[in-house]
């Protein structure tokens, strides 16, 4: 059950039923359902190895998966990353995907593949969110700094005007003043429309800036809420907020 | 000194072309990991078309511009067909795939056109023309300007269009390619076509001064390989000056180290190399790679 808070509405944009995924022998998902209306900010929680990464994975069309996957109520078959970006869905990888040998200003344009130019207005969007890019268009992406690349990153993701974006583990390993710029940004894209599923090891951040949440455990969904629900359960609390 | 500058244009056109097959071989290296044994012989078949072509009466720019558009096809069905379906195997297969294709389109061309070397009428005059007291072969000239152009026309797609941008990422990271939504299976499949193109760029070039015959090629791939790694495998600049350095050097250790004559030009040019390469184990222009995790 849900109640919509914030700014998500009740259509639905996505809807995972009974997703399952393995890796060869290895089962990561055994039988995830989620639910993310449009417009809303999504937090997916858990352990190393809970199978946050496959879920998105499965998602962007990057694993093979059996189970239903709807996107716009519409079930999708046979996807593909390629189709997966085409429909609207960016995904900011774990551990920073950027072009490491291509320039900042090649990996934005990148970002819009799927348009149908690179518009200078979403360019001067990208770098009024992180100037720090802006000063440094030619330098090549694999020599910046964590949070820059981060930055890269998600104004990469922003170039595409997804409707749905998919973030793994954006705080990792960086500062905390970065992270909250990355968050702030995360927050002014929800707002402007833009649907976000995150996934966190910082479980405190990620509720903070999330209207639902779920949680994961072994490759099955425990727990799915709204943000401020699970912020006061108890057994989150004590796994994930650690007091 | 005027002998001098005529050897230097002289090994700058030889230089050209192995240039140009360089980067044929680096464009695919770069984007598959693949050293494609092939690419000579590709380059010959290219020059076989274009000879028929105008055997059959066409003059030589029509001809030449639909042995271009011929093998653009040629290198996508390749990939398409022979590459593609074990891409995913172990390197070595692939390598020894590209070494098969090299015995098989080196056996079609001796199948269709014979083994015997054919004279082939290229569109510039031997005659010399004489510049401020030095007189350089016309042909010379117009190799070294056919050469530069395509290549910097293939730098331009790559450089400045979407396309190349897409051909790049699909080459730098496959996995992060296709998640912005590049279909990577169709850049491979360009990329094989560009590079079958620059192959037949080197191949016409190459074939008036050297004779066409089945095995015109290999020598020239092997100076082709040498510039690549002389240059960096993976620097496609590096790969076209590699191969002007290569054709200069090997023209003048040829013209004014006498002991070396003909037979020994290719050892010395390795020997080069391979000093080089003591120095800068990434080439002249190769990158060691920059990663931060
Ligand atoms: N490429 C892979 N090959 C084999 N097993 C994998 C691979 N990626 C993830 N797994 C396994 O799948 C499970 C879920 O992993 P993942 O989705 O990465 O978890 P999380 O992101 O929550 O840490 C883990 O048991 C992990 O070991
Ligand atoms: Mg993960």
């Amino acid at each position: 059950m849900r109640s919509s808070t914030g700014c998500g509405s009740d259509l639905s944009l996505l809807e995972l039923r009974d997703v399952q995924a393995r890796y060869g022998e290895i089962t990561a998902l055994h039988g995830v359902s989620l639910t993310v209306a449009e417009g809303d900010f999504v937090a997916i929680l858990g352990a190393n190895g809970a199978g946050k990464t496959t879920t998105l994975r499965a998602i962007s069309g990057t694993v093979k998966t059996s189970g239903d996957i709807l996107f716009d109520d519409h079930k999708l078959f046979r996807r593909s990353p390629e189709a997966m970006a085409r429909k609207g869905v960016a995904h900011v990888p774990e551990g920073r995907g950027t072009f490491s040998t291509l320039s900042v200003l090649d990996n934005l344009r990148l970002g819009a593949w799927v348009q149908r130019g690179v518009s200078p207005r979403d360019l001067a969007n990208v770098f009024e969110f992180f100037p720090r890019l802006y000063e440094r268009p030619d330098q090549q992406a694999g020599t910046l700094s964590g949070g820059e690349q981060q930055m890269l990153a998600l104004g990469r993701a922003m170039m595409a005007k997804p409707r749905l974006l998919l973030l793994d583990e954006p705080s990792l390993g960086l500062a905390p003043l970065v992270v909250r710029e990355i968050f702030a940004a995360l927050k002014q894209l929800n707002e402007g429309g833009t649907t976000i599923v995150v996934v966190e090891q910082n479980a405190a951040l990620a509720l903070a800036a999330a209207n639902h949440a779920y949680v994961l455990e072994t490759g099955r969904v425990v727990l799915g809420g709204d943000a401020a629900d699970l912020k006061a359960n108890e057994s989150v609390r004590r796994s994930y907020l650690g007091y | 000194m005027a002998n001098f500058i005529q050897q230097v244009v002289s090994g700058l056109a030889s230089g050209g072309i192995y240039g140009a097959l360089a980067l044929a071989i680096v464009l695919i290296h770069r984007a598959t990991g693949v050293l494609n044994f092939a690419q000579g012989e590709m380059a010959t078949l290219s020059a076989f078309v274009c000879w028929s072509l105008i055997d059959h009466g066409w003059a030589f720019w029509p001809a030449f511009g639909a042995t271009i558009f011929l093998s653009f096809a040629g290198g996508v069905v390749l990939e398409q067909t022979v590459i593609r379906p074990i891409q995913n195997g172990p390197l070595l297969g692939i390598v020894i795939l590209t070494i098969g294709l090299l015995i098989a389109i080196n056996g079609l061309t001796t199948w269709v056109w014979g083994g015997a070397a054919k004279q082939f009428h290229g569109p510039f005059s031997t005659a010399p023309i004489n510049v401020g007291g030095v007189a350089f072969s016309k042909q010379d000239i117009g190799v070294i300007a056919i050469s530069v152009v395509s290549v910097v026309l293939i730098g331009l797609l790559f450089t400045r269009t979407k396309l190349g941008l897409g051909l790049r990422a699909a080459a730098a990271n496959p996995t992060e390619a296709r998640l912005v939504g590049v279909r990577v299976p169709g850049m491979l499949a360009l990329g094989w076509g560009l590079a079958a193109v620059l192959g037949a760029v080197a191949g016409v070039m190459a074939a008036p001064s050297l004779f066409l015959e089945p095995n015109m090629m290999q020598t020239v791939l092997l100076y082709a390989f040498a510039a690549a790694v002389l240059g960096g495998m993976d620097s496609p600049v590096g790969a076209v000056i590699g191969g002007l350095v290569l054709g200069v050097l090997l023209n003048l250790v040829g013209t004014y180290v006498h002991w070396v004559g003909g037979e020994l030009r290719l050892a010395v040019a390795l020997a080069v190399i391979l000093g080089v390469l003591l120095i800068r184990p990434a080439g002249l222009f190769g990158r060691t790679a920059v990663r931060r995790v």
